[in-house]
Protein backbone atom coordinates (compact mmCIF):
# COMPACT_ATOMS: atom_id res chain seq x y z
CA UNK A 1 0.00 0.00 0.00
CA UNK A 2 2.74 2.42 1.06
CA UNK A 3 5.02 1.74 -1.90
CA UNK A 4 2.15 2.08 -4.31
CA UNK A 5 1.51 5.52 -2.88
CA UNK A 6 5.10 6.70 -3.21
CA UNK A 7 5.47 5.56 -6.78
CA UNK A 8 2.21 7.01 -8.06
CA UNK A 9 2.26 10.29 -6.16
CA UNK A 10 5.20 12.19 -7.79
CA UNK A 11 3.09 13.19 -10.78
CA UNK A 12 1.08 15.50 -8.54
CA UNK A 13 3.86 16.71 -6.28
CA UNK A 14 6.83 17.22 -8.61
CA UNK A 15 5.03 20.06 -10.32
CA UNK A 16 6.81 23.30 -9.43
CA UNK A 17 8.55 21.87 -6.38
CA UNK A 18 12.18 22.99 -6.23
CA UNK A 19 13.61 20.30 -3.95
CA UNK A 20 11.20 17.41 -4.33
CA UNK A 21 12.86 14.87 -2.08
CA UNK A 22 13.11 17.09 1.00
CA UNK A 23 9.66 18.55 0.39
CA UNK A 24 8.24 15.03 0.06
CA UNK A 25 9.53 13.74 3.34
CA UNK A 26 8.23 16.88 5.05
CA UNK A 27 4.84 16.29 3.53
CA UNK A 28 4.88 12.68 4.67
CA UNK A 29 5.55 13.96 8.18
CA UNK A 30 2.25 15.78 7.98
CA UNK A 31 0.45 12.46 8.02
CA UNK A 32 2.17 11.11 11.11
CA UNK A 33 0.17 12.80 13.91
CA UNK A 34 -3.10 11.39 12.65
CA UNK A 35 -1.56 8.02 11.84
CA UNK A 36 0.00 7.79 15.31
CA UNK A 37 -3.29 8.73 16.96
CA UNK A 38 -5.26 6.14 15.02
CA UNK A 39 -2.71 3.39 15.69
CA UNK A 40 -2.60 4.14 19.43
CA UNK A 41 -6.31 4.59 20.07
CA UNK A 42 -7.95 2.48 17.38
CA UNK A 43 -5.42 -0.11 16.26
CA UNK A 44 -4.04 -1.05 19.68
CA UNK A 45 -7.41 -1.29 21.51
CA UNK A 46 -8.99 -3.27 18.68
CA UNK A 47 -6.10 -5.75 18.59
CA UNK A 48 -5.95 -5.97 22.39
CA UNK A 49 -9.71 -6.56 22.60
CA UNK A 50 -9.70 -9.42 20.12
CA UNK A 51 -6.33 -10.89 21.14
CA UNK A 52 -7.30 -11.03 24.82
CA UNK A 53 -9.74 -13.75 23.88
CA UNK A 54 -6.77 -15.96 23.03
CA UNK A 55 -4.95 -15.53 26.34
CA UNK A 56 -5.48 -17.61 29.45
CA UNK A 57 -5.52 -16.22 33.00
CA UNK A 58 -1.72 -16.18 33.23
CA UNK A 59 -1.33 -14.46 29.84
CA UNK A 60 -0.25 -17.51 27.82
CA UNK A 61 -1.77 -18.01 24.37
CA UNK A 62 -4.59 -20.54 24.26
CA UNK A 63 -7.59 -21.54 22.19
CA UNK A 64 -9.49 -22.96 25.15
CA UNK A 65 -11.41 -19.72 25.78
CA UNK A 66 -13.29 -20.24 22.54
CA UNK A 67 -15.20 -22.92 24.44
CA UNK A 68 -17.18 -20.00 25.86
CA UNK A 69 -18.95 -19.77 22.50
CA UNK A 70 -20.46 -23.20 23.19
CA UNK A 71 -21.96 -22.00 26.48
CA UNK A 72 -25.78 -22.00 26.28
CA UNK A 73 -26.19 -18.52 27.84
CA UNK A 74 -23.67 -17.07 25.39
CA UNK A 75 -25.34 -18.76 22.42
CA UNK A 76 -28.68 -17.52 23.70
CA UNK A 77 -27.26 -13.98 23.84
CA UNK A 78 -26.05 -14.17 20.23
CA UNK A 79 -29.41 -15.53 19.07
CA UNK A 80 -31.27 -12.79 20.96
CA UNK A 81 -28.95 -10.15 19.48
CA UNK A 82 -29.55 -11.48 15.96
CA UNK A 83 -33.29 -11.58 16.58
CA UNK A 84 -33.59 -8.03 17.92
CA UNK A 85 -31.27 -6.71 15.18
CA UNK A 86 -33.13 -8.47 12.36
CA UNK A 87 -36.61 -7.45 13.49
CA UNK A 88 -35.67 -3.82 14.13
CA UNK A 89 -33.62 -3.60 10.92
CA UNK A 90 -36.57 -4.72 8.79
CA UNK A 91 -39.10 -2.58 10.67
CA UNK A 92 -36.78 0.43 10.61
CA UNK A 93 -35.96 -0.02 6.92
CA UNK A 94 -39.58 -0.31 5.78
CA UNK A 95 -40.88 2.61 7.86
CA UNK A 96 -37.79 4.70 7.09
CA UNK A 97 -38.11 4.06 3.35
CA UNK A 98 -41.75 5.19 3.51
CA UNK A 99 -40.65 8.42 5.19
CA UNK A 100 -37.99 8.93 2.49
CA UNK A 101 -40.67 8.39 -0.16
CA UNK A 102 -42.92 10.95 1.52
CA UNK A 103 -40.06 13.45 1.57
CA UNK A 104 -39.39 13.17 -2.19
CA UNK A 105 -40.15 16.39 -3.98
CA UNK A 106 -39.75 18.57 -0.91
CA UNK A 107 -37.05 21.23 -1.12
CA UNK A 108 -33.81 19.74 0.27
CA UNK A 109 -32.95 23.02 1.98
CA UNK A 110 -36.52 23.75 3.07
CA UNK A 111 -37.65 23.94 6.69
CA UNK A 112 -39.39 20.53 6.61
CA UNK A 113 -36.30 18.68 5.45
CA UNK A 114 -34.03 20.52 7.85
CA UNK A 115 -36.34 19.61 10.73
CA UNK A 116 -36.63 15.96 9.68
CA UNK A 117 -32.88 15.61 9.08
CA UNK A 118 -32.04 17.19 12.43
CA UNK A 119 -34.57 15.11 14.34
CA UNK A 120 -33.27 11.98 12.59
CA UNK A 121 -29.65 12.76 13.50
CA UNK A 122 -30.59 13.45 17.10
CA UNK A 123 -32.55 10.22 17.52
CA UNK A 124 -30.17 8.01 15.53
CA UNK A 125 -26.87 9.22 16.94
CA UNK A 126 -27.55 11.03 20.18
CA UNK A 127 -30.35 9.06 21.86
CA UNK A 128 -28.88 6.11 23.75
CA UNK A 129 -29.59 6.51 27.45
CA UNK A 130 -32.13 9.29 26.91
CA UNK A 131 -34.27 7.15 24.61
CA UNK A 132 -34.39 4.53 27.36
CA UNK A 133 -35.82 7.22 29.68
CA UNK A 134 -38.32 8.22 27.00
CA UNK A 135 -39.68 4.70 26.75
CA UNK A 136 -39.77 4.19 30.52
CA UNK A 137 -42.02 7.27 30.58
CA UNK A 138 -44.08 5.90 27.67
CA UNK A 139 -44.51 2.14 28.11
CA UNK A 140 -42.97 1.55 31.54
CA UNK A 141 -45.17 0.37 34.41
CA UNK A 142 -46.50 3.91 35.01
CA UNK A 143 -45.89 5.10 31.45
CA UNK A 144 -48.20 7.53 29.70
CA UNK A 145 -49.15 5.07 26.98
CA UNK A 146 -49.42 1.97 29.18
CA UNK A 147 -51.69 3.77 31.66
CA UNK A 148 -53.84 5.09 28.80
CA UNK A 149 -54.09 1.61 27.22
CA UNK A 150 -55.21 0.12 30.53
CA UNK A 151 -57.81 2.80 31.24
CA UNK A 152 -59.20 2.93 27.69
CA UNK A 153 -58.86 -0.58 26.29
CA UNK A 154 -58.15 -2.58 29.48
CA UNK A 155 -55.01 -3.74 27.70
CA UNK A 156 -52.02 -4.13 30.01
CA UNK A 157 -48.80 -4.50 28.02
CA UNK A 158 -46.93 -5.05 31.29
CA UNK A 159 -49.25 -7.83 32.50
CA UNK A 160 -46.52 -10.50 32.24
CA UNK A 161 -43.91 -8.43 34.04
CA UNK A 162 -42.40 -5.17 32.77
CA UNK A 163 -42.25 -5.60 28.98
CA UNK A 164 -39.72 -2.84 28.34
CA UNK A 165 -37.06 -4.42 30.56
CA UNK A 166 -37.05 -7.70 28.60
CA UNK A 167 -35.12 -8.50 25.42
CA UNK A 168 -38.24 -8.52 23.16
CA UNK A 169 -39.16 -5.19 24.73
CA UNK A 170 -35.95 -3.72 23.28
CA UNK A 171 -37.54 -3.92 19.84
CA UNK A 172 -39.58 -0.80 20.54
CA UNK A 173 -36.82 1.66 21.56
CA UNK A 174 -34.47 0.12 18.97
CA UNK A 175 -36.96 0.67 16.15
CA UNK A 176 -37.27 4.23 17.39
CA UNK A 177 -33.62 4.89 16.54
CA UNK A 178 -33.48 2.60 13.49
CA UNK A 179 -36.13 4.51 11.50
CA UNK A 180 -34.20 7.81 11.72
CA UNK A 181 -30.97 6.06 10.70
CA UNK A 182 -32.80 4.64 7.68
CA UNK A 183 -34.01 8.11 6.73
CA UNK A 184 -30.44 9.43 6.92
CA UNK A 185 -28.84 6.59 4.94
CA UNK A 186 -31.55 5.90 2.37
CA UNK A 187 -32.54 9.47 1.44
CA UNK A 188 -29.52 10.05 -0.86
CA UNK A 189 -30.44 6.92 -2.85
CA UNK A 190 -34.08 8.05 -3.13
CA UNK A 191 -32.96 11.46 -4.29
CA UNK A 192 -30.77 9.77 -6.89
CA UNK A 193 -33.92 8.81 -8.80
CA UNK A 194 -33.74 11.12 -11.81
CA UNK A 195 -36.93 12.96 -12.85
CA UNK A 196 -35.96 12.11 -16.45
CA UNK A 197 -36.52 8.41 -15.76
CA UNK A 198 -40.08 9.17 -14.69
CA UNK A 199 -40.57 11.32 -17.78
CA UNK A 200 -39.14 8.56 -19.99
CA UNK A 201 -41.50 6.00 -18.46
CA UNK A 202 -44.46 8.32 -18.99
CA UNK A 203 -43.48 9.03 -22.61
CA UNK A 204 -43.23 5.31 -23.30
CA UNK A 205 -46.71 4.84 -21.88
CA UNK A 206 -45.76 3.45 -18.49
CA UNK A 207 -47.93 4.00 -15.44
CA UNK A 208 -46.71 5.10 -12.00
CA UNK A 209 -47.05 1.48 -10.90
CA UNK A 210 -44.82 0.20 -13.68
CA UNK A 211 -42.42 3.04 -12.97
CA UNK A 212 -42.09 1.84 -9.38
CA UNK A 213 -41.95 -1.90 -10.07
CA UNK A 214 -39.80 -1.84 -13.22
CA UNK A 215 -37.56 1.23 -12.70
CA UNK A 216 -37.40 2.66 -9.21
CA UNK A 217 -37.51 -0.51 -7.12
CA UNK A 218 -34.80 -2.41 -9.05
CA UNK A 219 -32.58 0.67 -8.93
CA UNK A 220 -33.19 1.22 -5.23
CA UNK A 221 -32.92 -2.45 -4.24
CA UNK A 222 -29.14 -2.56 -3.58
CA UNK A 223 -29.30 0.68 -1.58
CA UNK A 224 -32.31 -0.60 0.37
CA UNK A 225 -30.74 -3.92 1.29
CA UNK A 226 -27.47 -2.14 2.05
CA UNK A 227 -29.35 0.05 4.50
CA UNK A 228 -31.02 -3.02 6.04
CA UNK A 229 -27.55 -4.49 6.65
CA UNK A 230 -26.34 -1.20 8.13
CA UNK A 231 -29.36 -1.04 10.44
CA UNK A 232 -28.79 -4.62 11.51
CA UNK A 233 -25.17 -3.77 12.35
CA UNK A 234 -26.31 -0.65 14.19
CA UNK A 235 -28.71 -2.58 16.43
CA UNK A 236 -26.25 -5.42 16.90
CA UNK A 237 -23.53 -3.10 18.22
CA UNK A 238 -25.60 -0.64 20.24
CA UNK A 239 -25.20 -0.77 23.98
CA UNK A 240 -26.39 2.33 25.83
CA UNK A 241 -30.16 1.90 25.46
CA UNK A 242 -30.06 -1.76 26.47
CA UNK A 243 -27.73 -1.05 29.41
CA UNK A 244 -30.07 1.63 30.71
CA UNK A 245 -33.04 -0.75 30.58
CA UNK A 246 -31.73 -4.24 31.40
CA UNK A 247 -29.54 -5.02 34.41
CA UNK A 248 -28.60 -8.59 33.54
CA UNK A 249 -27.37 -10.07 30.28
CA UNK A 250 -29.58 -11.07 27.38
CA UNK A 251 -27.84 -9.69 24.30
CA UNK A 252 -24.15 -9.86 23.44
CA UNK A 253 -23.14 -6.30 24.45
CA UNK A 254 -24.75 -6.88 27.85
CA UNK A 255 -22.91 -10.20 28.21
CA UNK A 256 -19.64 -8.36 27.58
CA UNK A 257 -20.59 -5.93 30.32
CA UNK A 258 -21.31 -8.83 32.69
CA UNK A 259 -17.95 -10.38 31.86
CA UNK A 260 -16.07 -7.11 32.37
CA UNK A 261 -17.76 -6.15 35.62
CA UNK A 262 -18.04 -9.48 37.40
CA UNK A 263 -15.96 -12.63 37.65
CA UNK A 264 -16.33 -15.29 34.97
CA UNK A 265 -19.63 -17.12 34.79
CA UNK A 266 -18.69 -19.42 31.97
CA UNK A 267 -15.64 -21.12 33.48
CA UNK A 268 -12.89 -19.96 31.12
CA UNK A 269 -10.91 -16.72 31.30
CA UNK A 270 -11.18 -13.59 29.13
CA UNK A 271 -14.68 -14.38 27.91
CA UNK A 272 -15.13 -10.66 27.17
CA UNK A 273 -12.36 -10.99 24.60
CA UNK A 274 -14.03 -14.02 23.01
CA UNK A 275 -17.35 -12.17 22.84
CA UNK A 276 -15.58 -9.13 21.39
CA UNK A 277 -14.05 -11.40 18.74
CA UNK A 278 -17.48 -12.85 17.97
CA UNK A 279 -18.97 -9.37 17.58
CA UNK A 280 -16.12 -8.22 15.35
CA UNK A 281 -16.48 -11.27 13.09
CA UNK A 282 -20.21 -10.59 12.69
CA UNK A 283 -19.64 -6.87 12.14
CA UNK A 284 -16.89 -7.40 9.55
CA UNK A 285 -19.14 -9.80 7.63
CA UNK A 286 -22.01 -7.30 7.76
CA UNK A 287 -19.92 -4.32 6.73
CA UNK A 288 -18.34 -6.23 3.81
CA UNK A 289 -21.81 -7.08 2.60
CA UNK A 290 -22.80 -3.44 3.09
CA UNK A 291 -19.92 -2.07 1.03
CA UNK A 292 -20.65 -4.63 -1.68
CA UNK A 293 -24.28 -3.51 -1.90
CA UNK A 294 -23.25 0.12 -1.59
CA UNK A 295 -20.93 -0.22 -4.58
CA UNK A 296 -23.80 -1.57 -6.68
CA UNK A 297 -26.05 1.22 -5.44
CA UNK A 298 -23.48 3.91 -6.21
CA UNK A 299 -23.74 3.14 -9.95
CA UNK A 300 -26.99 5.06 -10.06
CA UNK A 301 -26.04 7.92 -7.78
CA UNK A 302 -24.01 10.08 -10.14
CA UNK B 1 -53.03 18.37 -12.14
CA UNK B 2 -52.73 15.10 -10.28
CA UNK B 3 -53.60 13.11 -13.41
CA UNK B 4 -50.42 14.35 -15.07
CA UNK B 5 -48.18 13.12 -12.28
CA UNK B 6 -45.36 10.78 -13.18
CA UNK B 7 -42.11 9.70 -11.59
CA UNK B 8 -41.43 9.00 -7.94
CA UNK B 9 -42.96 11.96 -6.14
CA UNK B 10 -45.82 11.16 -3.77
CA UNK B 11 -49.12 13.00 -3.88
CA UNK B 12 -49.72 15.70 -1.27
CA UNK B 13 -52.17 13.42 0.54
CA UNK B 14 -49.79 10.45 0.63
CA UNK B 15 -47.00 12.69 1.93
CA UNK B 16 -49.27 14.20 4.56
CA UNK B 17 -50.60 10.84 5.75
CA UNK B 18 -47.17 9.14 6.00
CA UNK B 19 -45.39 12.07 7.67
CA UNK B 20 -48.38 12.68 9.92
CA UNK B 21 -48.61 9.13 11.26
CA UNK B 22 -44.86 8.56 11.65
CA UNK B 23 -44.43 12.03 13.14
CA UNK B 24 -47.20 11.37 15.66
CA UNK B 25 -45.75 8.01 16.71
CA UNK B 26 -42.31 9.55 17.09
CA UNK B 27 -43.49 12.49 19.14
CA UNK B 28 -45.41 10.38 21.70
CA UNK B 29 -42.31 9.27 23.70
CA UNK B 30 -41.09 12.87 23.85
CA UNK B 31 -44.50 14.04 25.10
CA UNK B 32 -44.45 11.18 27.61
CA UNK B 33 -41.09 12.42 28.92
CA UNK B 34 -42.41 15.95 29.35
CA UNK B 35 -45.55 14.65 31.07
CA UNK B 36 -43.43 12.43 33.31
CA UNK B 37 -41.26 15.37 34.34
CA UNK B 38 -44.39 17.31 35.34
CA UNK B 39 -45.79 14.58 37.63
CA UNK B 40 -45.77 15.60 41.26
CA UNK B 41 -46.44 12.11 42.56
CA UNK B 42 -50.09 12.64 43.48
CA UNK B 43 -53.25 11.52 41.73
CA UNK B 44 -56.68 13.13 41.89
CA UNK B 45 -59.88 11.26 42.84
CA UNK B 46 -60.14 9.74 39.33
CA UNK B 47 -56.62 8.34 39.50
CA UNK B 48 -55.30 10.92 37.04
CA UNK B 49 -51.80 12.25 37.68
CA UNK B 50 -51.58 15.80 39.01
CA UNK B 51 -49.06 17.90 37.13
CA UNK B 52 -46.86 20.79 38.24
CA UNK B 53 -43.46 22.37 37.88
CA UNK B 54 -42.23 21.04 41.24
CA UNK B 55 -39.25 19.11 39.83
CA UNK B 56 -38.15 22.01 37.65
CA UNK B 57 -38.04 24.23 40.74
CA UNK B 58 -36.10 21.55 42.62
CA UNK B 59 -33.16 21.96 40.26
CA UNK B 60 -32.62 25.63 41.05
CA UNK B 61 -33.28 25.25 44.80
CA UNK B 62 -29.96 25.93 46.60
CA UNK B 63 -30.88 23.33 49.24
CA UNK B 64 -30.74 20.57 46.63
CA UNK B 65 -27.42 21.63 45.21
CA UNK B 66 -25.62 18.57 46.54
CA UNK B 67 -28.12 16.22 44.87
CA UNK B 68 -27.38 17.50 41.40
CA UNK B 69 -23.71 18.27 41.94
CA UNK B 70 -22.58 15.14 40.16
CA UNK B 71 -24.82 15.83 37.18
CA UNK B 72 -23.46 19.35 36.70
CA UNK B 73 -19.95 18.02 37.13
CA UNK B 74 -20.63 15.35 34.51
CA UNK B 75 -22.05 17.97 32.17
CA UNK B 76 -18.97 20.11 32.71
CA UNK B 77 -16.69 17.15 31.99
CA UNK B 78 -18.65 16.36 28.82
CA UNK B 79 -18.28 19.96 27.62
CA UNK B 80 -14.50 19.86 28.19
CA UNK B 81 -14.34 16.56 26.25
CA UNK B 82 -16.48 18.16 23.53
CA UNK B 83 -14.05 21.06 23.14
CA UNK B 84 -11.05 18.73 22.99
CA UNK B 85 -12.71 16.36 20.52
CA UNK B 86 -13.72 19.25 18.24
CA UNK B 87 -10.13 20.52 18.44
CA UNK B 88 -8.91 17.07 17.42
CA UNK B 89 -11.30 17.01 14.45
CA UNK B 90 -10.17 20.46 13.31
CA UNK B 91 -6.44 20.14 13.98
CA UNK B 92 -5.85 16.45 13.33
CA UNK B 93 -8.50 15.03 11.00
CA UNK B 94 -9.16 18.07 8.79
CA UNK B 95 -5.50 18.85 7.93
CA UNK B 96 -4.89 15.17 7.24
CA UNK B 97 -7.87 15.00 4.91
CA UNK B 98 -6.77 18.12 3.02
CA UNK B 99 -3.19 16.87 2.81
CA UNK B 100 -4.32 13.52 1.44
CA UNK B 101 -6.57 15.24 -1.08
CA UNK B 102 -3.77 17.54 -2.28
CA UNK B 103 -0.68 15.37 -2.11
CA UNK B 104 -1.63 11.71 -1.66
CA UNK B 105 -4.85 11.12 -3.62
CA UNK B 106 -3.94 7.43 -3.79
CA UNK B 107 -4.24 7.26 0.01
CA UNK B 108 -7.82 8.56 -0.07
CA UNK B 109 -9.28 5.05 0.10
CA UNK B 110 -6.99 4.14 2.99
CA UNK B 111 -8.02 7.22 4.96
CA UNK B 112 -11.69 6.55 4.26
CA UNK B 113 -11.29 2.97 5.42
CA UNK B 114 -9.58 4.04 8.64
CA UNK B 115 -12.28 6.61 9.39
CA UNK B 116 -15.13 4.15 8.76
CA UNK B 117 -13.59 1.29 10.79
CA UNK B 118 -14.96 2.57 14.14
CA UNK B 119 -18.46 1.81 12.81
CA UNK B 120 -17.40 -1.79 12.26
CA UNK B 121 -15.90 -2.14 15.72
CA UNK B 122 -18.66 -1.49 18.28
CA UNK B 123 -17.73 0.77 21.22
CA UNK B 124 -18.46 -2.11 23.56
CA UNK B 125 -15.69 -4.09 21.80
CA UNK B 126 -13.27 -1.16 21.82
CA UNK B 127 -13.94 -0.81 25.54
CA UNK B 128 -12.44 -4.27 26.10
CA UNK B 129 -9.23 -2.92 24.54
CA UNK B 130 -9.46 0.58 26.02
CA UNK B 131 -9.35 -0.70 29.60
CA UNK B 132 -5.66 -1.82 29.35
CA UNK B 133 -4.73 1.11 27.07
CA UNK B 134 -6.11 3.57 29.59
CA UNK B 135 -4.07 2.11 32.43
CA UNK B 136 -1.07 3.41 30.43
CA UNK B 137 -2.82 6.71 29.63
CA UNK B 138 -3.56 7.17 33.33
CA UNK B 139 0.14 6.83 34.15
CA UNK B 140 1.04 9.50 31.59
CA UNK B 141 -1.76 12.04 32.04
CA UNK B 142 -3.50 10.95 35.24
CA UNK B 143 -7.06 9.70 35.15
CA UNK B 144 -8.84 13.03 34.58
CA UNK B 145 -12.08 12.94 32.62
CA UNK B 146 -10.57 14.95 29.74
CA UNK B 147 -8.42 11.96 28.76
CA UNK B 148 -11.64 10.37 27.46
CA UNK B 149 -11.35 12.71 24.48
CA UNK B 150 -8.72 10.40 22.97
CA UNK B 151 -11.12 7.45 22.98
CA UNK B 152 -14.20 9.43 21.98
CA UNK B 153 -12.25 11.07 19.15
CA UNK B 154 -12.10 7.59 17.59
CA UNK B 155 -15.84 7.00 17.99
CA UNK B 156 -16.48 10.38 16.36
CA UNK B 157 -14.25 9.71 13.30
CA UNK B 158 -16.92 8.26 10.96
CA UNK B 159 -19.40 11.03 11.76
CA UNK B 160 -16.82 13.80 11.46
CA UNK B 161 -15.23 12.34 8.33
CA UNK B 162 -18.34 12.04 6.16
CA UNK B 163 -19.52 15.68 5.92
CA UNK B 164 -15.98 16.93 5.24
CA UNK B 165 -15.36 14.18 2.67
CA UNK B 166 -18.63 14.95 0.86
CA UNK B 167 -17.68 18.61 0.79
CA UNK B 168 -14.15 17.82 -0.42
CA UNK B 169 -15.54 15.72 -3.26
CA UNK B 170 -17.65 18.62 -4.53
CA UNK B 171 -14.81 21.17 -4.45
CA UNK B 172 -11.70 20.75 -6.58
CA UNK B 173 -9.15 21.65 -3.94
CA UNK B 174 -6.19 20.79 -6.19
CA UNK B 175 -7.24 23.34 -8.81
CA UNK B 176 -8.17 25.87 -6.15
CA UNK B 177 -4.86 25.57 -4.35
CA UNK B 178 -2.90 25.74 -7.62
CA UNK B 179 -4.86 28.85 -8.58
CA UNK B 180 -4.11 30.37 -5.20
CA UNK B 181 -0.44 29.43 -5.43
CA UNK B 182 -0.03 30.84 -8.92
CA UNK B 183 -1.59 34.09 -7.78
CA UNK B 184 1.19 34.28 -5.23
CA UNK B 185 -0.43 32.99 -2.04
CA UNK B 186 1.62 30.97 0.43
CA UNK B 187 0.41 27.59 1.65
CA UNK B 188 -0.87 29.17 4.85
CA UNK B 189 -3.18 31.60 3.11
CA UNK B 190 -4.23 28.99 0.53
CA UNK B 191 -5.33 26.83 3.44
CA UNK B 192 -7.06 29.49 5.53
CA UNK B 193 -8.39 31.78 2.80
CA UNK B 194 -9.16 29.38 -0.05
CA UNK B 195 -9.62 25.78 1.08
CA UNK B 196 -11.20 26.11 4.53
CA UNK B 197 -13.81 28.71 3.44
CA UNK B 198 -14.82 26.37 0.62
CA UNK B 199 -15.21 23.51 3.08
CA UNK B 200 -17.17 25.61 5.58
CA UNK B 201 -20.39 23.64 5.22
CA UNK B 202 -18.72 20.28 5.69
CA UNK B 203 -16.59 21.48 8.60
CA UNK B 204 -19.56 23.04 10.40
CA UNK B 205 -21.74 19.97 10.12
CA UNK B 206 -18.91 17.71 11.19
CA UNK B 207 -18.23 19.90 14.24
CA UNK B 208 -21.87 19.90 15.29
CA UNK B 209 -22.38 16.19 14.81
CA UNK B 210 -19.19 15.74 16.86
CA UNK B 211 -20.69 17.78 19.69
CA UNK B 212 -23.87 15.70 19.57
CA UNK B 213 -22.01 12.39 19.57
CA UNK B 214 -19.75 13.42 22.46
CA UNK B 215 -22.65 14.64 24.62
CA UNK B 216 -24.50 11.41 23.91
CA UNK B 217 -21.56 9.05 24.50
CA UNK B 218 -22.20 6.58 27.31
CA UNK B 219 -20.45 3.24 26.72
CA UNK B 220 -16.81 4.29 27.00
CA UNK B 221 -17.31 6.73 29.87
CA UNK B 222 -19.22 4.12 31.81
CA UNK B 223 -16.55 1.42 31.48
CA UNK B 224 -13.62 3.75 32.10
CA UNK B 225 -15.50 4.92 35.23
CA UNK B 226 -15.57 8.58 34.28
CA UNK B 227 -18.34 10.94 35.26
CA UNK B 228 -19.86 12.41 32.11
CA UNK B 229 -23.30 13.78 31.28
CA UNK B 230 -24.72 10.38 30.28
CA UNK B 231 -23.25 8.35 33.14
CA UNK B 232 -24.43 11.01 35.62
CA UNK B 233 -27.92 10.84 34.07
CA UNK B 234 -28.06 7.08 34.68
CA UNK B 235 -27.00 7.53 38.31
CA UNK B 236 -29.44 10.37 38.87
CA UNK B 237 -32.23 8.31 37.34
CA UNK B 238 -31.99 5.93 40.28
CA UNK B 239 -32.36 8.65 42.92
CA UNK B 240 -34.40 11.34 41.13
CA UNK B 241 -35.88 10.02 37.87
CA UNK B 242 -37.89 13.21 37.30
CA UNK B 243 -34.90 15.51 37.16
CA UNK B 244 -32.98 12.96 35.06
CA UNK B 245 -35.83 13.04 32.54
CA UNK B 246 -35.91 16.85 32.57
CA UNK B 247 -32.23 16.95 31.65
CA UNK B 248 -32.71 14.25 29.01
CA UNK B 249 -35.50 16.24 27.32
CA UNK B 250 -33.47 19.44 27.46
CA UNK B 251 -30.47 17.64 25.96
CA UNK B 252 -32.54 16.14 23.15
CA UNK B 253 -34.12 19.51 22.34
CA UNK B 254 -30.74 21.24 22.56
CA UNK B 255 -29.21 18.76 20.09
CA UNK B 256 -32.19 19.17 17.78
CA UNK B 257 -31.93 22.96 17.78
CA UNK B 258 -28.16 22.74 17.26
CA UNK B 259 -28.68 20.66 14.13
CA UNK B 260 -31.57 22.76 12.83
CA UNK B 261 -29.51 25.93 13.20
CA UNK B 262 -26.62 24.36 11.35
CA UNK B 263 -28.97 23.14 8.61
CA UNK B 264 -30.35 26.65 8.18
CA UNK B 265 -26.93 28.33 8.18
CA UNK B 266 -25.77 25.86 5.55
CA UNK B 267 -28.73 26.36 3.24
CA UNK B 268 -28.66 30.16 3.58
CA UNK B 269 -25.01 30.11 2.54
CA UNK B 270 -25.82 27.92 -0.42
CA UNK B 271 -28.79 29.82 -1.73
CA UNK B 272 -26.81 33.05 -1.56
CA UNK B 273 -24.26 31.65 -3.96
CA UNK B 274 -26.84 30.33 -6.43
CA UNK B 275 -29.67 32.87 -6.39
Amino acid sequence: MMTAATTSAPATTMRGAGAPSRRRSLVWLGLTPFAAYVVLFLGVPAVVAVASGFLDASGKPTLRNLAALADPTIQQAFLASFGVSAVTAVLGAVIGALVCFALLGTRPDGMLRTAVDSAASVLAQFGGVMLAFAFIATIGAQGLLSVWLVSTFHLDINADGPFLYSVPGLVIPYTYFQVPLMVLTFMPAMEGLKPTWGEATATLGGTRLSYWTRIAMPILAPAFFGSVVLLFANAFSSYATAAALIDQGGIVPLSIKQQLTSETVVGVSNVAGVLALGMVVVMVALMSLYSLLQRRAARWQR
Amino acid sequence: MSAARYGAEPSRTARGVILGIVGLVFVVPIIAMVQFSLRIGQTDSHGVQKLGFQHYLDIVQPANEADYDQLFQGLGNSLVICALTVAMVLLLLLPTMILVELRFPSLRRVLEFVCIVPITIPSIVLVVGFVPVYSVVAQLFGSSPWTLAFAIGIIVLPYAYRPIATNLASVDVVILSEAGRSLGAGWGSVLTRVIVPNLRRGILSSVFITIAVVLGEFTIASFLSQNTFQTALILLQQTDPYVAVIFAVVALVFAFILLVVIGRIGSVGRSRRTP
